[in-house]
C-alpha cells in the first residue's frame, strides 16, 4: 500500500466516538468514587526488567546532559504511580499510552492504551469487583453482558485439561500440550511456558463468553510484581479479566516490600542473562519509594483498546486504533 | 534455502514445514500480558491443499521453501503428462495429474497457466481467471427464450461440464470464470 492508501485511519466514526464515549464514562466512575486521575511520565530512565517484555529505548540530548542519555518508554505506568502511591496520592487512576516492542498481532499495538488504578485498602478481590463495575458501566447500552464469574486457575486447568497446574511435572505439562496443541514434539519451553501455551491455546478461548470472566490464584511463578499468598501450594496474590476469549485486565495485591521487589528484579535480570537478553537498568527509585512505605493496596491494568474492541464487538484491534503501528 | 525469522513471517511467504512446501496463510500473534509469546501459524501444503495449523516459540524460524509460481503456456497432454513450454525460454515441463488437478478441464492449447515450481518441479498449475471454449454438446434451446431461469448442462471442448442459459447452443463459444466454475457470456468469432 502507498502513503495515498495509508493516510486514512483505519477506525471508523463509530468507533472513534465510543472511545471518547468511553473516557467520559470512565471520569464520571472515578469522580464518583474519589479516585483521583494523574499523569505520570511515559519516559523513564529505567525499563522493565520482566524478560517476557522490551521496552522501547530513544535517547535524551540537552543542557545537563552533555553525554546523552537513555531513556525508556514505559511498559505500563505502574512504577510512577507506585511513587505517587508512596507519596500519599490516596487512590489514584489513568489513561494513558504504554508501549511493548515486538508486539504486533490482531490484537497487540506497540502502542496501546492501558486504563490503571491503584486502590489502598483494597485487596485483589475487592478491586475485582470495581473492575466489573466499571466494564459494567461501560457496558451499559452497549454490549449485553452477563454477571461476572471468578474461576480458580488450579481448578480451570483440572476442569478443562484433567491436569493441577501446581502440581505437574514440566513432563506432564508437556505431554498435555503436545496431546492438544499442534506444536513440535521437540518444543523446548519452562514450566511458565508450558502453563502460558495452555492457558492461552485451551483455556483462554472457554473464558468470558458474553461475560466477564476472572481468573484468580495464579502460581507464584507467575506473580510478576503480586504478593505470594503464605501455603502450600505458593500462590499468586494476582487476577485476570477476560472477556469472549480475550485478555483484558491483570490485577494484583501489590507487592510493597522494597528488598523482595529488588530481589524479584535482580531475579529477572538473571533470567535474561541466562537467555541473552539485554541487561536493562531497573527502577531505583520505585525501590525508594517501596522502602518509604507503599500503602497497602491493589492495582490493576486494563487494556482500554481491548474493551473497546469487545464493546464493538470487533475482531482487530486496528478497528479501535485510528492508526495502527503499520500506519503511524 | 533462506531461514526465515518469525518478524519476517507474513500471508504467501512459501516455507517447509515437514517436509512439505506450504504457504503461509495466516499468523497470529498470541501473548499474555506477563508471559511467554506464541506464534499460530496458519499453513497450506502445497502438495495436497490441505490446511495445517502450527503454534510455534515467538523467535522460531521457519526454513524457506523454493517455490516459484511463473506463466507457462499449455501445449498438449498425452493423458499421464501435460506438457507447458516458458513462454520466453521455449523450456519445456510436464506436469503430472496429481499437480495438474481440477484444472485439466479449463486447459485448452496455447491457453496461459500459472504453474507453481517446487525445486523446479511443477507441484500446482493455476488456470486462467477466464477461459472461451467451444460447447460440444448441449440440448437445443428454445428460440427466444432469453428470460427463463434455470439453465441446461453444456459440455465443452475439454469435457467439462458447465451450466448456460437455455439460449446457447452447441458449437458457440463461452467464456467461463474457472474461479467458480461459472458461465460469464457468449464469445462472438
Amino acid at each position: 500500500m502507498s502513503h495515498a492508501d495509508l493516510w486514512r485511519p483505519t477506525t471508523s466514526r463509530a468507533a472513534l466516538e465510543l472511545r471518547a464515549e468511553s473516557l467520559a464514562r470512565i471520569r464520571g466512575f472515578f469522580t464518583a468514587r474519589g479516585v483521583l486521575e494523574v499523569d505520570t511520565p511515559l519516559l523513564s530512565a529505567a525499563a522493565t526488567t520482566d524478560p517476557q517484555l522490551e521496552s522501547f529505548q530513544t535517547r535524551l540530548v540537552g543542557p545537563g546532559v552533555p553525554e546523552g542519555r537513555a531513556l525508556y518508554l514505559n511498559t505500563s505506568p505502574e512504577f510512577a504511580m507506585k511513587r505517587l502511591l508512596a507519596a500519599g496520592s490516596g487512590p489514584i487512576y489513568q489513561v494513558c499510552k504504554a508501549f511493548r516492542q515486538g508486539e504486533i498481532g490482531r490484537l497487540h499495538n506497540p502502542e496501546f492504551t492501558l486504563l490503571e488504578w491503584y486502590r489502598p485498602g483494597f485487596d485483589h478481590f475487592r478491586l475485582m469487583d470495581e473492575v466489573a463495575e466499571l466494564v459494567t458501566t461501560l457496558a451499559q447500552g452497549r454490549l449485553p453482558l452477563d454477571t461476572p464469574e471468578r474461576l480458580d486457575y488450579g481448578q480451570l486447568f483440572r476442569d478443562c485439561l484433567g491436569i493441577d497446574p501446581h502440581t505437574a511435572t514440566v513432563m506432564e505439562l508437556r505431554d498435555c500440550a503436545v496431546r492438544r496443541i499442534s506444536i513440535d514434539a521437540a518444543m523446548d519451553l519452562d514450566r511458565d511456558g508450558w502453563l502460558d501455551l495452555l492457558m492461552s491455546h485451551c483455556v483462554q478461548p472457554q473464558l468470558g463468553k458474553g461475560r466477564l470472566s476472572f481468573v484468580y490464584h495464579y502460581p507464584a511463578s507467575q506473580a510478576a510484581l503480586a504478593r505470594v499468598r503464605p501455603g502450600e501450594p505458593a500462590l499468586a496474590e494476582r487476577f485476570e479479566a477476560f472477556l469472549n476469549g480475550v485478555e483484558l485486565a491483570n490485577g494484583f495485591h501489590e507487592l510493597a516490600d522494597s528488598c523482595l521487589q529488588r530481589a524479584r528484579f535482580e531475579a529477572d535480570l538473571e533470567c535474561r542473562r541466562l537467555r541473552g537478553l539485554e541487561q536493562v537498568p531497573f527502577d531505583e527509585c520505585l525501590l525508594a519509594a517501596l522502602a518509604q512505605g507503599l500503602p497497602d493496596c491493589a492495582g490493576v491494568a486494563l487494556g482500554l483498546d481491548r474493551l473497546l474492541l469487545a464493546l464493538g464487538d470487533g475482531k482487530n484491534l486496528a478497528e479501535v486504533l485510528s492508526f495502527p503501528i503499520e500506519r503511524a | 534455502m533462506a531461514t526465515y525469522s518469525s518478524n519476517e513471517f507474513r500471508s504467501g511467504l512459501k516455507v517447509m514445514f515437514e517436509n512439505a512446501p506450504c504457504a503461509i496463510i495466516d499468523i497470529d500473534f498470541v501473548k499474555p500480558g506477563k508471559g511467554q509469546a506464541f506464534n499460530r501459524v496458519k499453513l497450506r501444503n502445497l502438495l495436497t491443499g490441505r490446511v495445517v495449523e502450527r503454534t510455534l516459540k515467538a523467535h522460531e524460524t521457519l526454513e524457506g521453501a523454493d517455490v516459484v509460481d511463473t506463466d507457462m503456456q499449455y501445449l498438449y497432454s498425452d493423458g499421464e503428462f501435460w506438457y507447458f513450454m516458458h513462454p520466453d525460454t521455449f523450456e519445456q515441463l510436464a506436469a503430472d495429474a496429481s499437480s495438474v488437478g481440477d484444472t485439466n478441464k479449463w486447459l485448452k492449447e496455447q491457453d496461459m497457466c500459472i504453474m507453481t515450481l517446487w525445486n523446479g518441479r511443477p507441484i500446482a498449475v493455476m488456470p486462467p481467471n477466464f477461459v472461451e471454449l467451444r460447447i460440444t454438446e448441449t440440448d437445443p434451446g428454445v428460440r427466444g427464450d432469453t428470460a427463463s431461469g434455470g439453465g441446461k448442462p453444456a459440455t465443452l471442448e475439454t469435457g467439462a461440464v458447465v451450466r448456460v442459459p437455455l439460449f446457447v447452443e452447441t458449437g458457440e463459444i463461452i467464456k467461463i470464470d474457472t474461479r467458480n466454475g461459472e458461465y460469464v457470456g457468449r464469445v462472438k468469432e
